[in-house]
């Protein structure tokens, strides 16, 4: 089983948009950003499993096992 | 006088007089400039009553006391007047550079009043201010217009509007640049109704700093502080605007389909990943903008480029038309340009004639079966802009905006606005601090009256639960107060990204020569904020309009992340209003009005 990570804007860079990763029972966003290279200040917003919070709260959360992961840098606009 | 020039320029279109007098620095500084020096000067001046469209309505194009300098993004400048779309207040914001060549051409403001027999245009240089024939302007599109005036006027800005101001829209735009806009609440049509098709200004003058070394020091710190932050010094100039669409999407708050749905499987296609790798030719800053959010790009159409979409521009003519091709946007976005109308209420006005379409309200037989008016049909979208912007065939009811559209055909509530003016691209289901700013912005619907979607999704300056309604009263008043001020001072709101109130007093102190805390430019802020409401209040906009339509309260979100909410405006209106000092229904009480000095 794939869960799916969803990079965007520079987070692409060298990684690509999408990156499927096994699932291990119990990972966690933590696991998944250590195995990226991308470390918890660079990230400005986190959604796991369809659910966005505080980014230092979500990254400790299991991933369920079909779930999905969305990681931004800061990005604005208006 | 100290940053501001001391001059603010009269000019009767009915009489062809033209005047100039003193600022008053003490006026100036009680409400700092743009926004807010100039609603106050409006306001002094005319009757919040006022059919907008009148001779006796005017228009007050303003910079700040910033504008000019060398403080970054000190460029913009706001027009001020009533709007034809809303019955409020209209403040609309627009950068580029014509707002800096105010100020180099000597003057702080420009009041024009009156109306003139025939189509004119203003021309600034200096101390050489005239009013001249503009018939051979008239009828012409932006971009025509600019050019034309750039070889009758060597060296100047040119400020203008395009076929859909002369012809009245409610939502027509003041452009300059060609493709900067001060876009929201059909400025550009009461410009068209004084037959005024166009303002040039020229000069070399250049403000006095109270501290110039001072001055250097803190612009060099904040010049520091943009190129360090994250959002200013590196997603907004890789990417522009356009970043926001695939993070909003992602949070299910992205609004489809006349906000039928909050998330877009396509999203990616018009995203500002996509716009930077196949479409991004270069960045395109303002004046004086180290961040450089503007974007030139190609399209099919304009391979050796062209003035590139914002966020909302992508989402209305893509997500909310059920669309998702780049080529239409960039598309859309330059015939918006080009005809002077409001990317945001264009786009979501179609949105509303789509879903009327779809319930059958509109029928191919009104639309005398020329392009259907269908979700997912991109040929519609340039087809019914242009006769929009011309006001030809149905187009003609499409030009008055969204909701006197749904409401010609009784069912008012297809309209996704406030006040009348149209919501931009966040569904408000999602982001419960958004929602109440949208229902309490004193120019109806706008993101950027109080930039909500910072903490409740962007997670700056930290994340906010976008569910909770805990202390958003709050976060809604300090935002919508701290946006006045810089809405006011000639700088650009991306500056928020990075600074705070202390940089913006810490420039206004050392341009001015004042001595401002950080609570010192809030308190005017808010005092901006009051003026505003009492304005709107005076021009019989009741509190009973701080609301949303029935969609977000009583229509739970379908799809996405966002699914089975809706917004709890009932419960967080009492308690902003509590948090504004003001009663039960809204209005400022005069403890609130004496504090802050409005009284």
């Amino acid at each position: 089983m794939a869960i799916k990570i969803k990079l965007f804007a520079n987070f692409r860079e060298g990684r690509g948009k999408i990156v499927e990763m096994d699932y291990t029972p119990g990972m966690t966003g933590q696991d998944v950003i250590d195995s990226l290279g991308i470390t918890a200040p660079e990230i400005a917003a986190l959604i796991v499993d369809g659910v966005d919070g505080k980014v230092d709260a979500m990254l400790t959360i299991p991933i369920k096992e079909d779930g999905y992961m969305a990681i931004f840098p800061p990005v604005a606009g208006g | 006088m100290f940053g501001y020039m001391g001059k603010i320029l009269r000019v009767n279109l009915t009489t062809n007089e033209i005047t100039t007098e003193d600022l008053d620095f003490e006026l100036a500084k009680k409400y700092i400039g743009g926004r807010g020096l100039g609603t106050k000067l409006y306001m002094d001046e005319v009757d919040p009553q006022v059919d907008p469209f009148a001779a006796e309505n005017k228009i007050v194009f303003i910079n700040g006391p910033l504008s000019g300098t060398a403080t970054p993004t000190g460029g913009r400048y706001m027009v001020v007047t009533k709007s034809p779309l809303t019955g409020c207040i209209a403040s609309s914001n627009s950068g580029g550079e014509w707002g800096a060549y105010l100020k180099y051409a000597g003057y702080d403001a420009i009041i024009v009043e009156g109306k003139a027999s025939l189509p004119v245009y203003l021309s600034i240089d200096e101390d050489k201010a005239e009013i001249l024939p503009a018939l051979d302007l008239w009828g012409k599109m932006v971009s025509e217009t600019s050019d034309m005036l750039k070889e009758k006027q060597p060296g100047s800005k040119v400020l203008t509007i395009g076929p859909a101001g002369e012809k009245l829209s409610q939502m027509a735009a003041i452009m300059n640049e060609k493709d900067r806009a001060a876009g929201r609440s059909g400025v550009g049509a009461v410009m068209g109704s004084k037959n005024l098709k166009a303002i040039t200004v020229k000069g070399n003058l250049k403000p006095e700093i109270a501290n110039p070394d001072g001055l250097k020091a803190v612009t060099k710190e904040c010049r520091t502080l943009l190129k360090e932050n994250g959002v200013t010094g590196g997603g907004l100039p890789t990417y522009g605007t356009a970043v926001l669409v695939n993070i909003i999407n992602e949070h299910g708050v992205y609004p489809t389909k006349n906000f039928q749905g909050g998330q877009d499987p396509d999203a990616e296609a018009v995203s500002g990943e996509t716009l930077t790798e196949k479409y991004l030719i270069k960045r395109n800053p303002c004046h004086h903008c180290p961040i450089g959010c503007g974007r030139w790009v190609k399209s099919d159409k304009s391979p050796d480029g062209i003035g590139g979409p914002e966020y909302e521009t992508l989402w209305v003519f893509a997500g909310d038309l059920g669309i998702d091709d780049m080529e239409v946007v960039i598309d859309a976005n330059y015939w918006c340009n080009e005809l002077g109308i409001d990317t945001i209420s264009a786009g979501a006005t179609l949105a509303a004639a789509m879903e009327l379409y779809q319930r059958g309200y509109i029928t191919d037989e009104m639309l005398d079966d020329e392009v259907i008016l269908k979700f997912g049909n991109a040929d519609s979208v340039v087809h019914w802009l242009k006769k929009m912007g011309n006001r030809e065939g149905f187009g003609d009811l499409l030009a008055r905006g969204s909701y006197r559209l749904a409401d010609f055909f009784g069912v008012p509530e297809y309209s996704m606005s406030v006040k009348k003016q149209d919501l931009p691209a966040y569904d408000p289901r999602g982001i419960q601090g958004m929602g109440l700013q949208y229902a309490t912005s004193n120019r109806g619907g706008c993101h950027v009256r109080g930039y909500l979607i910072s903490p409740e999704i962007l997670g700056l300056p930290e994340k906010l639960d976008r569910f909770e309604l805990a202390g958003k009263e709050v976060w809604a008043k300090v935002f919508q107060d701290l946006t006045a001020v810089i809405d006011s001072t000639g700088l650009c709101l991306f500056t928020s990204f990075a600074l705070g109130a202390q940089q913006y007093a810490d420039m206004l102190n050392e341009t001015l020569g004042t001595d401002w805390s950080a609570e010192d430019v809030l308190l005017a802020g808010e005092r901006i904020w009051n003026l505003e409401k009492l304005f709107n209040l005076e021009a019989g906009i009741s509190s009973e309009e701080d609301t949303l339509p029935p969609r977000f309260l009583e229509e739970e979100m379908p799809d996405g992340p966002t699914k089975g909410w809706v917004h709890k405006l009932d419960e967080l209106l009492p308690l902003y209003y509590k948090e504004r000092g003001w009663d039960e229904d809204g209005i400022p009480t005069e403890e609130r009005l004496e504090k802050l000095g409005l009284l």
